[in-house]
């Protein structure tokens, strides 16, 4: 199917939401205004751990306007117990938590008492008059330090599990697994060259511009309806109901517009904590947190120390490699470093492997994914390590990347075998790219290459497609668009249906209206739910080839459907004729489809940098930037570049600026968007794409996720480009000024 | 609670009367009093522009001026950009040239294009760089954008009396 040519696929129509966008009608979750609603503030911890003596809420209650307040023992008493909430299996003690502290607060931000009050300002006050008396315990911000023996315990409960058994050891390792493959010790020994480095990478935000924001109503019916910006209404849904004790059909959920996300929005923060304000006042209460709630309150990305080890013959062949990672979970354990070690060699074939990861709890905020969570941090590592090895070596770096690259068959240390990749198509379009052979000359310049890699997720989602009479369908789906997904989803239906992607009318509704569908994320919603919309109009085709053969009196078999019309021998009708008679035919046509899809298709980035550092300031400029990533089949490839752009700076960004500047007491001292440094129109250049298609064997028409590889290899490539520039290796990240200056002041 | 001051000031063209409390921001009230919640709030700190609207031909941060202080000024928001169902040149492109993703910055960049293509009609690719570095974009990495605002910028050059339509 892939080779054939299409419609709709590959053109790039306006998207159906823009128009709303572009005129300041879109709603988003912070946009909700009702009658009676009142507004909440949360109260946040000032220490990065300490115990909660005692919570007097007395004062704030007495203010004026003030209608309820709440803490963690406004919670039903529930248990605990493990859950799935479609971020794997947690102790649902460890969600709620972090939702509002009980016993002890774990990090600077964590969520204490919230108020509800008639206004904003008015709860903001309330809230700090709230008196909390803790006992302030000595905090551990980073990996090494929370892994020594004898470190301060965030959890006292907290037992590792090794290598999948549970033992008896308390520390703040939650959990150390290992992945093996071949002989580790005799690949080094057959190797020429063994290079071992250590890296260190600092706390990063996902940045999304809105903060997140959630509006209750606990109605006299006792249903809960919630509307909020997630980046999953069904984990919302799921969580909340688990959290309040109710069942989820109880709660229902309702998708605003979502002003970013990049997997900072799956976790739930304020949904529950408003409902629990709304059943004490009967009103709708509404949550906005501020841009220093949304530093110091909700999910970073984690920070990270990775040694990575890797052995080579004289031509260039890996004969081993060897990792230890080592995630900071933040507060609560799951620190994505499981995708840390599924991704730090994936780029590569190496007979022996051993793969060492340690989910380690520091005294920060709890993390959350950040697109391809674990997988930046891991390739900073090894492909600045692949780049040393081949100027040892006297190598081309895509030369030797090529001669080792991943393909169909590769066995990957943690048990995956590779189906299609495009992880040679990638590296070759890297080499054949005019940047990569364009002269580049000056002074303090360089340029650096580098590979990433994220195997993306399929999941559950849900679509039903109806016919219009007017030729035209109405697709509802659950999955929030966050970027052009309604367009994406849209126009496979289109495609399938022959009709234009305009006449294709998604509709992004709550969680009473459409069937489970899970997250926007894992880059899963144009395969997954885009693979869904494909069925759901497979599904409308076969009940309009019934209606067609009722016409013609005839078998619905004698009916073929091509090129938008539905023919038999003697008998033509187009998709808009036949749509205006299913009201003679026998009604209206329901097209649905529910998918759980496995051929999910990993998606390979490769970046081309040029940049140039001001040895006297160590300050990095980004002269060039090239984005090559396997799309599989892009569906809109504006959208599809637009990733590209967007995933390539966010890693420009981590590689040059960002990074939370925590003080010995865990206090982030950068916690606004002035401090907190992301990239600006005037720090970058255009962000050049090519899209490579190699089309996923394992969906309808090829897709491969393309949410998340480019954020992978920016950091390393701007690594390897600052080294040919001044000769100093960058193993810290962010390589800010003042980092690339103690480097530089070493060398010299 | 301190007592409500009376405001009036013409928004997008037409004279609005509010009334709002001294310590609430232009942004606050543009959004929660006059359900004008076209204009975002992302940091209320002056540092992300996504509440950036026109104020007397001047852009601000809406979250940095107090409602009392838009007493008798003209402000423009993103609703007042398109002309009835006709689109300004700038919201065309910036769909046509899929400059948004989530969308939440697009109203303050589409109100500090229009500043910017109200004073110098064709601006440089550096130009628009600088002018449009105040707004945050998170998803874009800003390449459409500014491609969005060159394509405005020659589209309002070709068109007959296009200067006047802005
Ligand atoms: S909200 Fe005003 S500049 Fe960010
Ligand atoms: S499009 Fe999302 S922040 Fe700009």
């Amino acid at each position: 199917m892939s080779t054939q040519s299409y419609q709709v696929i590959g053109t790039r129509p306006i998207r159906h939401d823009g128009v709303d966008k572009v005129t300041g009608r879109a709603l988003y979750g912070a946009d909700i205004q009702m009658a009676g609603l009142l507004h909440g503030a949360i109260l946040r911890s000032p220490h990065a751990h300490a115990r909660i003596r005692s919570i007097n809420t007395s004062k704030a209650e007495a203010l004026a306007g003030v209608k309820a307040v709440v803490t963690a023992a406004d919670f039903p008493p529930t248990g605990d117990r493990i859950v799935d909430l479609g971020e794997g299996e947690t102790p649902l003690s460890y969600i709620r938590g972090n939702i509002l502290a009980s016993g002890k607060v774990l990090y600077r931000g964590h969520a204490v008492a919230a108020v509800a009050a008639t206004s904003p300002h008015i709860a903001a006050e309330a809230a700090s008059l709230i008196e909390v008396e803790y006992e302030p315990l000595p905090c551990v911000l980073t990996a090494p330090e929370a892994m020594r023996p004898g470190a301060p315990l965030l959890h006292e409960d907290l037992k590792t599990k090794e290598f999948g058994q549970q033992t008896d050891r308390v520390s703040n390792i939650a959990e150390h697994f290992r992945h093996s493959l071949g002989d580790l010790e005799k690949g080094f020994a057959e190797a020429d060259i063994v290079l071992e480095r250590e890296f260190h990478t600092a706390t990063v935000h996902q940045g999304y511009i809105e903060p997140h924001n959630a509006t209750a109503l606990w109605n006299n019916d006792g249903r809960l309806l919630i509307w909020c910006s997630t980046q999953g209404a069904f984990v919302v849904r799921d969580t909340t109901a688990c959290i309040l004790d109710l069942p989820v059909s109880q709660v229902k959920v309702t998708p605003m517009e979502i002003g970013g996300g990049f997997g900072g929005k799956i976790p739930v923060y304020l949904e529950p904590v408003a409902a629990l304000l709304s059943k004490k006042t009967g009103r709708p209460v509404k949550i906005v947190m501020s841009r220093k709630e949304v530093f110091e309150g909700t999910g970073p990305t984690p920070g990270s120390f990775i040694r990575i080890k890797i052995g080579a013959k004289r031509d260039g062949r890996f004969t081993a490699a060897q990792a230890d990672l080592a995630y900071e979970a933040g507060a609560y354990p799951g620190a994505m470093v499981g995708a840390g070690a599924m991704t730090v060699f994936a780029a590569y074939d190496i007979p022996n492997v051993t793969i060492d990861g340690y989910d380690v709890v520091v005294n920060k905020p709890s993390t959350a994914a950040y697109r391809a969570p674990g997988a930046t941090n891991a390739a900073f590592a090894t492909e600045t390590v692949v780049d040393e090895i081949a100027e040892h070596l006297g190598l081309d770096p895509l030369d030797l990347r090529l001669k080792n690259a991943a393909k169909e068959g590769t066995r990957r240390a943690d048990g995956l075998k590779y189906r299609r990749i495009g992880c040679v198509e990638v590296l070759e379009a890297m080499k054949a790219h005019p940047h990569y052979r364009a002269p580049l000359e000056g002074a303090n310049r360089g340029r650096g290459v580098a590979i990433g890699y994220w195997f993306n997720a399929g999941l559950p989602s849900s679509c039903t497609i109806s016919v219009n009479a007017d030729g035209s369908v109405t697709l509802v789906e659950g999955s929030t668009d966050i970027g052009g997904t309604r367009t994406s989803v849209a126009m496979q239906a289109a495609e399938v249906l022959g009709i234009p992607a305009g006449s294709v009318h998604p509709v992004v509704v709550d969680t009473d209206s459409v069937g489970f569908t899970a997250v926007t994320g894992g880059s899963r919603t144009t395969f997954a739910t885009g693979w869904a919309a494909y069925e759901a109009a497979q599904d409308v085709l076969r009940q309009m080839k019934e209606r067609a053969a009722k016409l013609w009196g005839l078998e619905p078999s004698a009916v073929r459907f091509e090129g938008g019309h539905f023919r038999a021998s003697g008998h033509e009708i187009s998709f808009a004729e036949l749509a205006a008679r299913l009201a003679e035919t026998g009604g209206p046509v329901v097209g649905r489809a529910t998918v759980n899809p496995r051929g999910v298709g990993g998606s390979f980035a490769g970046c081309i940098v040029d940049v140039e550092v001001d040895p006297e300031t160590g300050k990095t400029s980004i002269l060039r930037f090239t984005s090559i990533q396997d799309a599989g089949r892009a569906i809109h490839p504006s959208y599809v570049e637009g990733q590209m752009q967007g995933g390539s700076v966010q890693g420009i960004g981590w590689a040059l600026n960002e990074e939370y500047f925590m003080g010995p007491d865990g206090e982030m001292r950068n916690s606004s968007l002035l401090d907190y440094r992301m990239p600006t129109a005037l720090d970058l250049p255009m962000i050049d794409t090519q899209i490579v298609e190699v089309p996923n064997p394992g969906h309808p028409f090829g897709v491969r996720g393309v949410g998340e590889a480019n954020i992978v290899p920016p950091p390393a490539a701007i690594a390897n480009a600052i080294y040919r520039a001044v000769g100093v290796r960058m193993r810290r990240l962010p390589m800010s000024p003042p980092n690339l200056m103690q480097e530089l002041w070493k060398k010299s | 609670m301190q007592k409500k001051m009376h405001v009036t000031a013409t928004i997008n063209g037409e004279v609005q009367e509010f009334l709002c409390e001294p310590r609430q921001s232009l942004l606050e009230c543009l959004r929660d009093i006059l359900h004008l919640t076209g204009t975002k709030e992302g940091c209320n700190d002056g540092n992300c522009g996504s509440c950036t609207v026109l104020m007397d031909g001047r852009l601000v941060t809406s979250c940095l001026v107090l409602g009392p202080e838009a007493s008798g000024a003209e402000i423009v928001t993103v609703e007042g950009l398109a002309r009835g169902r006709e689109l300004h040149p700038l919201q065309k492109a910036f769909l046509e040239q899929a400059a948004l993703q989530c969308g939440v910055c697009t109203p303050g960049f589409l109100v500090a294009a229009k500043a910017l293509l109200d004073r110098e009609p064709q601006p440089s690719e550096q130009r628009i760089r600088w002018w449009l570095a105040n707004n945050l974009c998170r998803c874009t990495g800003y390449d459409k954008i500014v491609r969005a605002v060159q394509q405005a910028a020659a589209e309002l050059a070709a068109t007959q009396g296009g200067m006047n339509r802005l």
